[in-house]
C-alpha cells in the first residue's frame, strides 16, 4: 500500500493501480479513447507487458485462459466503441464460467456523453447483465477507489468479470495519487457464513448413505481446496464425479474418480444418478447439461449441495441440506466428522457400466477399427506423451467433448474451455493466455475446424510472441455437433454445417509457425510427437473421420438415465 | 396450472445509490421474460441507502429465485418480497377533467366527495383531483370519472412498507463482520 500522493494523469493511475494488484501482464487492443493509457503502457513496458492480440475478444479469450491457469486474475483493455462490444462474447463467457477478469474500456470524453459521438457507445449498459459489477469512471481521482474494487470483486467469492469504463478526459486529468487495496464493499459479503448445523446435518447424512455419490464443479479449483476434496473423497469413499469445468481438481486416474456427468458424459455416473441415495453436489450449479430433464433427475436421493452463491442454492435443484461457504473450508470442516468409509459395491457399479461404455463406445473411438482416424485416438495419442501433464485447451463442439472425455489430467487447473457460454472461437486466444499464465506447461489447443476460423487471426499474436501453443485442429469439414444433432433430430438434413475449409497448413506456415497435417493413422502418433518435441509454437492439423457422432449423449429434454450409447 | 399459481409480490430491494443500478435490477427481470407491473425508487429509513419497491405477478418459486438473483447484485443490501397481506400498500393517482363538468354534471361532485380524493388545483379550463390508497380504490375512481371524460389520468407506481421488521441496519452491520 502506497500512503504518498503523487500528481499524475488518470492514465498513469490505471497502470499504476494494476502494479499494485500484482499484474504484469495485460491483453488488449488500443484505439482513439484509450490511447491515454496506451501512452502509459509504453513509458511502463519494463514492468508491465501488453500483448497485442488481434481482435480484442481475442483479448479477453486469452485473459480467460491466462486466468484458468495461472489463478489471477485477467486483464483486457480496448478502446470505446467497437473496441469495447467486442469485448462482450468473452465478459458473458468469463461471467457464467465464473472467470475473475477486469476489463478496461476507454470512453469518449465526458463532455460528449450522450452525443453520439464517434466511438461512443453505452458500454455500461451493455455489459451490465454479463458483469459481476461495472462502471464508468468520469473522473481521475476515482480511478485507483474503483480500480481497488474492481479487483476485489472480481477475485472474491464467486468470480466474475468487471468492467470499469474510463472517460477520455479522466484519463488525461492529473491528481493526487495514492492508492489502498480494497478489503471490502459494504453491500456485498463475498464469502457467505457457513451454519455449523449444516456441517453436522450434512455429515449424517453422508455417514448414513449407502449409495452416496459426489458430482464436483470447478469451484473446487476456483476456491484451491483440491487437497480438502481430496481427502473427503478418500475418508468417505465415495464414487466423484465431475462437471466439465471441474476436471482436473481429481487425477484422472484416481481410483474413485467415476468420470464425467451430463449430455455427452459418462454412462456410470449419468445412470447412478438417478439411483444413489445422497448426491453431494460441490462447487457445481447443476446446470442444464448436467441435469437433463429436470423433473427426473435425482428425485430419490438427498442432495446435499457445497455451494458459495447463495443465488445458486435450490435454483435448479432443491438441496436438503445447503452449505454456504468457500468449499476450501465447508470441506476441511466437515472432514473430521466424516466415517472412514469404502463403498466396494456400490463402486463396482460405476465400474460394471463402465465396462459397458468401454466396449460400446470408448475402444472403438480410442482404437478405431474404421479407417478414418477417429477424434478420441488422436486425445489418446496426446497422453500416450503427455502422460497426462499438459494444459488441454478446447473450443467448443464434438472435439470438446471429445477431448474432455478423453483427456486424462494429473494435476489441477489442467482444462481449459467454454464451458456455460459455449463459444466457439475461444480456444485459440484461451491457450495463448493460458500458456502466458502457465508458461512451464505443455499447453495443447485442440479445436474443431469450425471454431478455430472464429479466432483465427489469433495466429498473428502466437507469432509475434513466440507464444509456445500446440495447436490441434480435428478437421471433419463440418460443425461437427450441430451436424451430429442435425443427423439424429433433423432426418439428417445438413443444413450450412459443410464446410469447404482453406489449407490450414499454408495459413499457419503464412505465420511462420511449423505446421503440418495428417491424413493417415500411421502417421497419427510421429506427428504428435514432433509436435510436443517442438519448441515455441506448432500448428497440426488432423482429418479425422467426416461423420462421426459423440455418444453417450443424453438427449435434449430427456433423463440423465435415459442416456444413449448409441 | 403455472398461471393459476401466479399471485402479486411486492419486491422491497436496499440498495446503495449508484448510476446503473436500476439497469442492472431489471435486466434481471428481461432476462427471465417478466413484465414489471410498477417499479419506484425512493429513500429509505436509512441515510444514503435507497429503497426500490417493485410489483410483479408471478409464482412464489420465481421470485424467490429473482430475489435471489438481485441480491447478488454487488450494491444490493439487501431485498424481500412479501403477498399483498404481508405488505401496507398505496398508490396515487391524479385525473385530470375539464372544469366545465362540476357545473354540467353535478353528480361529479358527489363522487369526488365520497371517493375521498382531493383537489389538487382548479382553473376555468380543468381541475386535477388526486387520490391515495390501494389499486382498487383508484380504479373504482378512475370507472366512475370515465364516463364524463377525463383529460388525462395516470398513477403511480406501488409503494409499501411490510408488516414485518426489515432489520437492514443490522444487516449492514453484519457486512462489516
Amino acid at each position: 500500500m502506497s500512503t504518498n500522493t503523487e500528481r499524475i494523469t488518470g492514465a498513469e493511475a490505471v497502470i499504476r493501480c494494476l502494479l499494485e494488484e500484482g499484474v504484469d501482464l495485460i491483453y488488449g487492443y488500443p484505439g482513439g479513447a484509450i490511447m491515454p493509457v496506451y501512452d502509459e503502457l509504453y513509458k511502463y513496458q519494463d514492468k508491465l507487458t501488453h500483448i497485442l492480440t488481434r481482435h480484442e475478444q481475442g483479448a479477453t479469450h486469452s485473459a480467460q485462459g491466462y486466468a484458468r491457469t495461472s489463478g489471477k486474475v485477467g486483464v483486457a483493455i480496448a478502446t470505446s466503441g467497437p473496441g469495447a462490444t467486442n469485448l462482450v462474447t468473452g465478459i458473458a463467457d468469463a461471467q457464467i464460467d465464473s472467470t475473475p477478469m477486469v476489463c478496461i474500456t476507454g470512453q469518449v470524453g465526458s463532455h460528449l456523453l450522450g452525443s453520439d459521438a464517434f466511438q461512443e457507445t453505452d458500454i455500461i449498459g451493455i455489459s451490465t447483465p454479463v458483469t459481476k459489477w461495472n462502471i464508468q469512471v468520469t473522473k481521475a481521482e476515482d480511478i485507483p477507489s474503483v480500480m481497488a474494487k474492481a479487483f476485489y470483486i472480481a477475485r472474491s467469492g464467486r468470480p466474475g468479470p468487471v468492467l470499469v469504463d474510463i472517460t477520455k478526459d479522466a484519463q488525461f486529468a492529473e491528481f493526487d495519487y495514492s492508492y489502498e487495496k480494497c478489503k471490502g464493499v459494504r453491500s456485498y459479503k463475498a464469502i457467505p457464513k457457513t451454519d455449523p448445523q449444516t456441517i453436522k446435518d450434512a455429515a449424517t447424512i453422508i455417514n448414513e448413505a449407502q449409495k452416496p455419490m459426489i458430482v464436483w464443479g470447478q469451484g473446487v479449483i476456483l476456491g484451491e481446496a483440491e487437497a480438502e476434496f481430496k481427502a473427503l473423497v478418500e475418508k468417505s469413499g465415495i464414487p466423484a464425479a465431475w462437471t466439465i469445468l471441474g476436471v482436473s481438481a481429481l487425477p484422472t486416474a484416481h481410483e474413485l474418480n467415476v468420470g464425467m456427468v451430463g449430455m455427452h458424459g459418462n454412462y456410470g455416473p449419468n445412470k447412478l444418478t438417478n439411483e444413489c441415495d445422497v448426491l453431494i453436489a460441490i462447487g457445481m450449479r447443476f446446470d442444464d447439461r448436467v441435469t437433463g430433464d429436470l423433473s427426473t433427475y435425482a428425485k430419490q436421493a438427498k442432495v446435499i449441495h457445497f455451494e458459495i452463491d447463495p443465488a445458486e442454492v435450490n435454483k435448479n435443484v432443491d438441496a436438503d441440506v445447503a452449505v454456504m461457504g468457500s468449499v476450501k473450508t465447508t470441506l476441511a470442516d466437515i472432514l473430521p466428522l466424516l466415517d472412514e468409509k469404502k463403498h466396494e459395491a456400490w463402486v463396482s457399479e460405476f465400474k460394471a457400466f463402465d465396462k459397458i461404455e468401454h466396449e460400446k463406445v470408448i475402444q472403438e473411438e480410442l482404437h478405431p477399427t474404421k479407417e478414418g482416424m477417429s477424434m478420441g485416438e488422436v486425445i489418446r495419442n496426446i497422453n500416450e506423451v503427455t502422460k497426462g501433464d499438459a494444459v488441454i485447451v478446447t473450443d467448443v463442439g464434438q472435439h470438446q467433448m471429445m477431448a474432455i472425455r478423453y483427456a486424462e489430467f494429473v494435476k489441477s487447473k489442467s482444462n481449459v474451455t467454454s464451458g456455460g457460454l459455449g463459444t466457439m472461437g475461444f480456444a485459440l486466444p484461451a491457450a495463448i493466455g493460458a500458456k502466458m499464465g502457465a508458461p512451464d506447461r505443455q499447453v495443447i489447443a485442440v479445436i474443431g475446424d469450425g471454431g478455430y476460423q472464429m479466432t483465427i487471426q489469433e495466429l498473428g499474436t502466437i507469432f509475434q510472441n513466440n507464444t509456445g501453443v500446440k495447436i490441434v485442429i480435428l478437421n471433419n469439414e463440418f460443425l461437427g455437433m450441430v451436424r451430429q444433432w442435425q443427423e439424429l433430430f433433423f432426418e439428417n438434413r445438413y443444413a450450412s454445417t459443410k464446410m469447404t475449409n482453406p489449407d490450414f497448413v499454408k495459413i499457419a506456415e503464412g505465420y511462420h509457425i511449423p505446421a503440418q497435417r495428417v491424413t493417415k493413422r500411421a502417421n497419427l502418433s510421429d506427428a504428435v510427437k514432433t509436435m510436443l518435441e517442438t519448441d515455441g509454437p506448432y500448428f497440426l492439423e488432423v482429418c479425422v473421420e467426416k461423420e462421426n457422432n459423440v455418444f453417450p449423449m443424453i438427449p435434449t429434454g430427456a433423463s440423465v438415465s435415459d442416456i444413449r450409447l448409441s | 396450472m403455472e398461471e393459476e399459481k401466479k399471485q402479486y409480490f411486492t419486491i422491497s430491494v436496499y440498495t446503495e445509490n449508484n448510476i446503473g443500478l436500476v439497469n442492472r435490477i431489471s435486466a434481471i427481470f428481461l432476462k427471465r421474460h417478466v413484465n414489471l407491473l410498477s417499479m419506484t425508487a425512493s429513500e429509505s429509513e436509512i441515510e444514503d441507502v435507497y429503497r426500490f419497491t417493485i410489483l410483479v405477478k408471478l409464482t412464489e418459486e420465481k421470485v424467490k429465485k429473482i430475489v435471489g438473483q438481485i441480491e447478488k447484485q454487488i450494491e444490493v443490501i439487501k431485498a424481500f418480497y412479501h403477498t399483498d397481506s404481508e405488505t401496507i400498500s398505496q398508490e396515487t393517482a391524479l385525473y385530470k377533467v375539464a372544469s366545465g363538468l362540476l357545473f354540467d354534471e353535478p353528480q361529479i361532485q358527489n363522487i369526488i366527495k365520497r371517493s375521498g380524493a382531493s383537489i389538487v388545483t382548479v382553473n376555468k379550463q380543468f381541475f386535477v383531483i388526486s387520490k391515495t390508497g390501494r389499486r382498487i380504490e383508484t380504479e373504482a375512481l378512475y370507472s366512475a370519472l370515465k364516463p364524463y371524460g377525463l383529460l388525462q389520468f395516470v398513477r403511480s407506481g406501488r409503494i409499501a412498507v411490510s408488516r414485518e421488521a426489515m432489520n437492514i441496519s443490522d444487516i449492514l452491520k453484519d457486512f462489516d463482520e
